[in-house]
């Protein structure tokens, strides 16, 4: 087992696969000779070639939908977009393109691609490249959304995104980038749709996924030397959504705090609340609360920023008020 | 600076001809019998009619190779014919009916087909010009000597997406034929009114792409013109832009009556410069068909068309235990 950082495990994920099949190309601004603007692709047009790993122009619009024709074609890309931010440019492509061809061509055409990048704040970015999207592209049927920094995950699930036959949105996480942790060393793929037990607990369960697991399981940690046995839920996959998971979960703990970046309103958030209330509405002991970004643009100064995201001790706060201390 | 293309001139033989001819009588008889069925609503929604410009659709397809991928805005119902769809798929998919050539999933924006290498009909306009590209993209990757013909209107010319597209496809030298089907209205809004410059092949300038405008009235123009193209792509110096000016006899779409032209302005075009009668001109004079025999296609296809219609009005309706079998693509369908 070896001990590999978020851009590592995600490095050696997309290596096996362009080992494997031909057909994957990494393309996207500063892949190649840079090496990867957070250098996750570090190496790889040493080893694959300029036909391989393409750097392009900044034109998210054009080379993300390129990408879609390409996928239509037969072949496999996967796309770096340097944040989500800036796929909004390209999100016509994603929305109207990706996700709907297979559908709307009645199945002749499918769009077998994996668009990724880091997603959610950093620190001290400012509004632009601070959001945290998951809502915005899983509101829509026709794609996967993916959202992890665990290194072990983020290699299988990407593994399992490039074998898609689908559009995969792959939201990675720019402070974590460094992040490391333990990957066994033989080949291995996670399915999607399928939620992973962080640490187990009794009386609330934390449900997360991306860096805030790191903030619910530090919150498990806090609640623990109250008395409190909290467990914490990764969902790694926000579309397909693990519902069994969140149903055995309230059915275990009935109490929840779902903790997300991005804003409350529409959010993942709100969709779990929903799913939760309307399929175990009669496990609930409390409602089920969230702990989000506020509802404003991201500032940039520390204090302002660190008001309005999702803290350890706003989870805290938030689990002892479900479970009534 | 862009190289200039000369455009030879061609041979035509009299059966290419009569050929073209009766493709062009049959896309404008499907459509007018599927304007018929609007006004009756047993086609709904949206319904762009192709009417004026079946020159493009016939001489741009006999012009490149039947595995080149052509992909197109909403305007679509003629070139899907020209790519070898049929009468009866193109009817029941308006009618929305299982045999529709998206089995009634696509309507008459989104009719597709692999096997045609008809890459479908996208309905944000400028939005599909990125596919055509990627498809431009594969066919280097793969080497398969194939190129991507992409048609799109004078009003998707003034999308990013398009500008951002012509710019990668011209960077890396991809084999990428761009027609510009320039019908002098953006829906209602003619050309000198939504773009200073008019001729959009001039939108090549910009990223220094090969590129050239023409008159696409007369179906042999257009084959000659899509021929040479296509030839200098499929060379690999790189990708072209052409502009086809062509003009459309009826609205934006059937609920577009279509009061924005100036009076006389569709009289005249289609007195001079009818497809059709064009290319009916040609048979009579190069090739010495007759009348009777121009008549006699019109009956047989007016037949197909009329066919066509009922079998998709008596045609089953999709199958609704089916409703989410296209939402996610199978891993098998790779």
């Amino acid at each position: 087992m070896a001990t590999l950082q978020l851009r590592e495990a995600l490095r050696r994920a997309m290596t096996e696969e362009m080992r494997r099949d031909e057909r994957i190309f990494l393309m996207g601004e500063e892949v190649a000779y840079y090496d990867g603007a957070y250098k996750v692709s570090q190496g790889m047009l040493k080893e694959f070639g300029e036909k391989r790993v393409i750097d392009t122009p900044i034109a998210e619009n054009g080379f993300v939908g390129l990408g879609v024709g390409a996928a239509m074609a037969g072949l496999r890309p996967i796309i770096e977009v340097m944040t989500w931010n800036f796929a909004l440019v390209a999100y016509d492509q994603i929305i109207n393109g990706a996700a709907k061809i297979y559908q709307m061509t009645g199945g002749e055409f499918s769009v077998p691609m994996v668009i990724r990048g880091p997603n959610g704040a950093a620190e001290n970015l400012g509004s632009q490249h601070s959001q945290a999207l998951e809502s915005i592209f899983a509101h829509f049927p026709g794609i996967h959304v993916v959202s992890t920094c665990d290194p072990a995950d983020s290699y299988g699930l990407l593994k399992t995104a490039i074998r898609d036959p689908n559009p995969v949105i792959f939201m990675e996480s720019e402070l974590m980038y460094g992040y490391k942790g333990e990957v066994p060393d033989e080949e291995y793929l996670i399915p999607f749709g399928k939620a992973k037990i962080v640490s187990e607990g009794t009386d609330v369960t934390l449900v997360s996924w991306n860096k805030q697991v790191l903030n619910c399981s530090r919150a498990a940690d806090e609640l623990k030397k109250e008395g409190i046995s909290a467990q914490v839920i990764d969902l790694r996959t926000i579309r397909p959504l693990d519902e069994q998971a969140l149903f055995d979960a309230i059915g275990k703990t009935h109490r929840m705090v779902v903790v997300q970046e991005g804003f409350p309103f529409a959010g993942v958030g709100a969709e779990i609340v929903a799913r939760v209330t309307e399929g175990a509405f009669d496990a609930l002991d409390a409602p089920i609360l969230r702990i989000t970004n506020r509802d404003i643009n991201q500032p940039y100064a520390t204090n302002l920023e660190q008001l309005v995201m999702p803290s350890v001790r706003s989870i805290v706060e938030a689990a002892r008020a479900v479970v009534n201390r | 600076m862009a190289d200039e293309v000369e455009v030879p001139e061609v041979e035509i033989t009299k059966e290419q001809l009569l050929g073209w001819y009766r493709q062009m009588v049959r896309i404008r008889r499907v459509e007018e019998l599927a304007a018929k069925a609007y006004t009756l609503r047993k086609i709904k929604g949206f319904c762009h009619l192709y009417i004026g410009q079946e020159a493009i659709a016939v001489g741009a397809h006999a012009a490149v190779d039947a595995k080149d991928d052509m992909i197109s805005a909403y305007r679509i119902h003629g070139q899907v014919l020209a790519r070898g769809g049929t009468a009866r798929q193109v009817m029941a998919e308006l009618f929305g009916k299982q045999a529709g050539i998206t089995k009634g999933i696509g309507g008459s924006m989104h009719m597709a087909s692999k096997e045609l290498h008809f890459w479908g009909g996208y309905g944000i306009v400028g939005g599909h010009v990125p596919l055509g590209l990627g498809s431009a993209f594969a066919h280097r990757y793969t080497e398969s000597g194939q190129i991507s013909l992409t048609f799109f209107g004078d009003g998707a010319a003034q999308q990013g997406a398009f500008y951002e597209s012509l710019h990668l496809a011209q960077l890396w030298k991809l084999p990428a034929v761009f027609f510009c089907e320039n019908n002098y209205y953006a829906m209602g809004t003619s050309l000198d009114r939504q773009s200073y410059l008019t001729d959009m092949s001039r939108r090549g300038d910009g990223v220094g792409m090969t590129r050239w405008q023409f008159n696409a009235f007369d179906v042999v123009d257009v084959y000659k013109n899509v021929k040479a193209a296509a030839e200098y792509a499929r060379s690999g110096k790189g990708p072209v832009i052409l502009e086809g000016v062509t003009y459309r006899y009826r609205g934006h779409s059937m609920s577009d009556p279509a009061k924005y032209r100036a009076e006389g302005e569709l009289e005249d075009k289609k007195k001079s410069s009818d497809g059709i009668e064009l290319a009916a001109n040609r048979l009579r004079d190069d090739f010495g068909v007759s009348d009777a025999d121009l008549a006699a296609i019109k009956v047989e296809i007016d037949e197909e068309a009329q066919d066509a219609y009922d079998f998709a009005d008596n045609a089953p309706e999709p199958d609704e235990d089916a409703l989410y079998d296209y939402v996610y693509a199978p891993a098998e369908v790779e």
